[in-house]
């Protein structure tokens, strides 16, 4: 028997729990398991592929782009019973875990010991390290520390053909190419990670957290842009329009102002001098572009007060609309103004309600169409927005996800990024680690993007 | 500054006829891996495409010289640490050996400061890979397959970089205390270099940062520490936790001068012959680490000296792009 009985399940109940993520695409499975070892993950792989069946692996399922959306019927090989936090080092700051290892848990188990784990999606308190695997998560504090594909060092992962290698390792280079590079961010199309390898980094002696407010999204923006410019490049730079403000400020009672038009979230980090020379720059640009109140935290229990008004604000929607349809895309920062202005624009052309929460140090817009799906023709509305606002990203220089990925849900908008030879590359990429496409299939790459074994293409025909 | 625009012409017309097609940058990382093949030579464009300081990015041909980079870059008060020992090397030169510099402790391997690739591949295919902003996952990780891959995917021609401003003090101590010791008093330092009796360190930052770090170190001011010199060179990785037991492997090996990477497990490692570089090979070995040849060396050593990891997809991931093995053929031995 590969795995117990109580590790594989096909009652219709159960099916129908795993048939969509925090997305909002829609699937089904063939039957779902739920292995406790590397060696069940690897037999639930081999299962599956004697039965002709694709896998799905899914972590919390809080992925918002379908990535974890069964599709073809497959096998969903849940990941969350490898919950382990199997080693710290300490002194050499590298700790391995199991991938259904939650994110906020692994970095409360080593702050005890000054460390922490950097990338912090806001579903840090459900989502886990292995789903940050898969999508190569990023989060506010990735501005200064870079995203999950920084912070993996090495991973054990059962290959789609059913075989257990480790990709990377804790030597800082391994010969050959980067197949752990590789691997981080590809949303489950080339096998299951069960061990991971991760920097742990260490606390900084000195932080200090801002509120900004403006009274308009224009000033808040160009607060970014000038900070970004001035030579500061903060631990978190995050921006939250009047709607998000007011919800937040609703449902947690952070202190956020309520008549404001924008507020940054502003966090830098690090020693004594550095710390203070950024505030002293963020408020100074800050000023220069009208701020209406800046507020500086006093203590720890007033900056996690903040935060959590940030971290909540995805909670905070339901109080405005039963559904929201939470878009990803970056733009380069000096574009945030113009990018920020067609954003609300495309809204208004579609009556929709917009709110923008998002990483505006990075350029990382997460635009938030608020609906009540029950309502005729909504859906199509928040649909062909959403396209015209991702449309509007690429054409000013962006690109489609920042850190959810693609999944399904932007799938078939790759072609506004890539060509037909880019598309072509990745889709070899793709089929060298899974030539038979049992992985997680018909996700990240639209249907055709393998173009013919051409060797020669005549000239003028590539861009 | 002048920008120039992108011709991958020259590089994709190399393809056209049959046989192997070699890229050349500045000839710093010549001997870096596997002996360099025979074949059509083709340069990279050298250049700055396109620079917006505000943005933090820089998109520059291939072939542009790490040192014009850094000038281009520093005269908006920014830089990209790529940090090549010869500082004459390409861009290009750097990726594909993939080789990062002293600063990774702080800022990462050169492959986390790329956000965009642009290659041609055999099949005379100009291909795009990542994206020209500072966050992107949109489809998979070209730009991290390229880097490293000593040119066997393609030729690389076009890359956009991360810039970070340009730390305002940047100095050298050192001291004789123990390198973990040192390690442990700093935040974030930027190289920590032990050659066995000194332990040098570079603290960058605001200038009142930079002092309180050096003294909170024990750390004399001091010139930046040289590379070991010698015909015979070689880049050890190692776990960081085998570092001090390697360093004991090493100053046993007669002629052997090194210099350790503290928290990164990088060691520079030189000689005047090429049995130094044999025997530090196998030191690493022994301790789960392996050594990179970048200069010098035994006439048949291959420049890694051990089994590539997991050969079954190195070769499916060079049959997708380089079917018939044109692309620097004979520089790895995978």
């Amino acid at each position: 028997m590969a795995l117990g009985p109580d590790r594989a399940r096909a009652e219709p109940l159960e099916l129908a729990l795993y048939a969509r993520d925090a997305g909002t695409s829609e699937g089904r499975a063939a039957a779902v398991c739920f292995p406790a070892t590397a060696a069940d993950v690897a037999a639930a792989i081999r299962v599956a592929r004697a039965h002709g069946r694709p896998f799905v692996a899914r972590g919390s399922g809080t992925g918002l782009a379908g990535g974890a959306t069964p599709v073809d019927d497959p096998v969903v090989i849940v990941t969350t019973a490898l919950n382990r936090v199997l080693d710290v080092d300490v002194e050499h700051r590298v700790a391995w875990v199991e991938p259904g290892v939650v994110n906020l848990d692994l970095s409360r188990a080593v702050a005890p010991l000054g460390l922490h784990y950097a990338p912090d999606p806001s579903s840090q308190q459900a989502c886990t390290i292995g789903g940050n695997v898969a999508t190569n998560a990023g989060g506010p504090h990735c501005l200064s520390y870079g995203v999950t594909a920084a912070h993996v060092l090495a991973l054990e992962v059962v290959l789609p053909d059913g075989a257990t290698t480790v990709l990377g390792g804790l030597a800082p280079d391994t010969p050959g190419f980067d197949l752990r590079g590789c691997f981080v961010g590809s949303e489950g199309t080339m096998g299951i990670a069960t061990r991971i390898a991760v920097r742990l980094t260490p606390d900084a002696p000195a932080v200090a957290t801002l509120l900004l407010a403006f009274d308009s999204v224009d000033a808040a923006a160009a607060t970014v842009s000038g900070t970004i410019a001035g030579g500061v490049v903060p631990a978190a730079l995050e921006m939250m329009d009047a709607q998000i403000t007011r919800a937040v400020e609703d449902f947690v009672g952070a202190g956020y102002p309520r008549d404001a038009q924008a507020v940054l979230l502003a966090e830098v980090d690090g020693l004594d001098g550095g710390v203070g020379a950024q505030v002293d720059l963020l408020r100074e640009v800050a000023r220069t572009n009208g701020a209406t109140s800046i507020r500086v935290a006093a203590d720890d229990a007033e900056r996690t007060l903040l935060w959590k008004g940030r971290k909540s604000a995805f909670g905070a929607i339901a109080r405005i609309a039963p559904n929201y349809y939470l878009h990803d895309a970056v733009v380069p920062r000096t574009k945030l103004v113009d990018v920020l202005r067609t954003v609300y624009a495309v809204a208004d052309e579609y009556d929709l309600t917009m709110m923008n929460v998002f990483h505006a140090g990075d350029g990382n817009l997460h635009p938030l169409i608020a609906f009540d799906r029950r309502v005729p023709g909504v859906w199509e509305r928040v649909h062909a927005a959403g396209t015209e606002i991702l449309t509007a990203c690429i054409a000013a220089g962006g690109v489609l996800s920042g850190e959810h990925g693609v999944g399904l849900e932007k799938r078939d908008l790759m072609p506004l990024l890539f060509g037909p030879d880019d598309l072509d590359a990745q889709a070899r990429v793709r089929d060298a680690f899974d030539p038979d496409g049992v992985a997680n299939p018909k996700k990240v790459l639209p249907r055709g993007s393998r173009c013919a074994d051409v060797q020669t293409i005549p000239d003028g025909t590539w861009i | 500054m002048d920008l120039i625009t992108l011709d991958a012409e020259p590089v994709r017309a190399a393809f056209a006829d049959a046989g192997a097609v070699v890229p050349v940058g500045a000839r710093t990382h010549w001997e870096v891996g596997g002996p360099p093949p025979q074949g059509r030579e083709v340069a990279a464009p050298a250049g700055v495409v396109a620079y917006d300081p505000a943005d933090l990015t820089v998109t520059v041909g291939a072939g542009t010289p790490v040192d014009a980079l850094d000038r281009a870059l520093a005269e908006h008060g920014q830089h990209c640490p790529l940090d090549p020992r010869d500082p004459g090397a390409t861009v290009g030169g750097v990726l594909a050996t993939g080789l990062s510099g002293r600063r990774r402790l702080r800022y990462g391997p050169v492959r986390d400061q790329v956000l965009e690739v642009r290659l041609v591949t055999p099949a005379g295919r100009l291909v795009k890979g990542g994206g020209p902003t500072v966050k992107n996952v949109t489809g998979y990780d070209l730009p991290r397959l390229v880097v490293g891959s000593f040119g066997t995917l393609g030729v690389l021609v076009q890359v956009t970089l991360r810039c970070w401003p340009r730390p305002r003090a940047a100095r050298w101590g050192t001291t004789t205390s123990d390198p973990s010791t040192v390690r442990a008093a700093l935040f974030r330092p930027s190289a920590i270099v032990w050659d066995g009796h000194a332990t040098s360190v570079l603290v960058e930052g605001e200038p009142a940062d930079v002092d309180a770090e050096l003294r909170a170190g024990a750390l004399a001011p001091a010139e930046a520490p040289p590379f070991p010199h010698g015909a015979h060179r070689g880049r050890v990785s190692v776990p960081s936790a085998a570092l001090v037991a390697l360093a004991s492997d090493l100053d046993a090996i007669h002629g052997c001068r090194w210099a350790a990477e503290v928290g990164v497990g990088t060691v520079h490692v030189a000689g005047d012959s090429a049995d130094v570089l044999r025997d530090t090979r196998a030191a690493a070995h022994a301790r789960g680490g392996w050594m990179l040849r970048e200069a010098g060396g035994a006439p048949d050593d291959d420049g890694f000296g051990v089994p590539v990891p997991n050969p079954q997809l190195h070769a499916r991931l060079r049959d997708a792009f380089d079917p018939d093995r044109r692309c620097n053929p004979g520089r790895v031995p995978w």
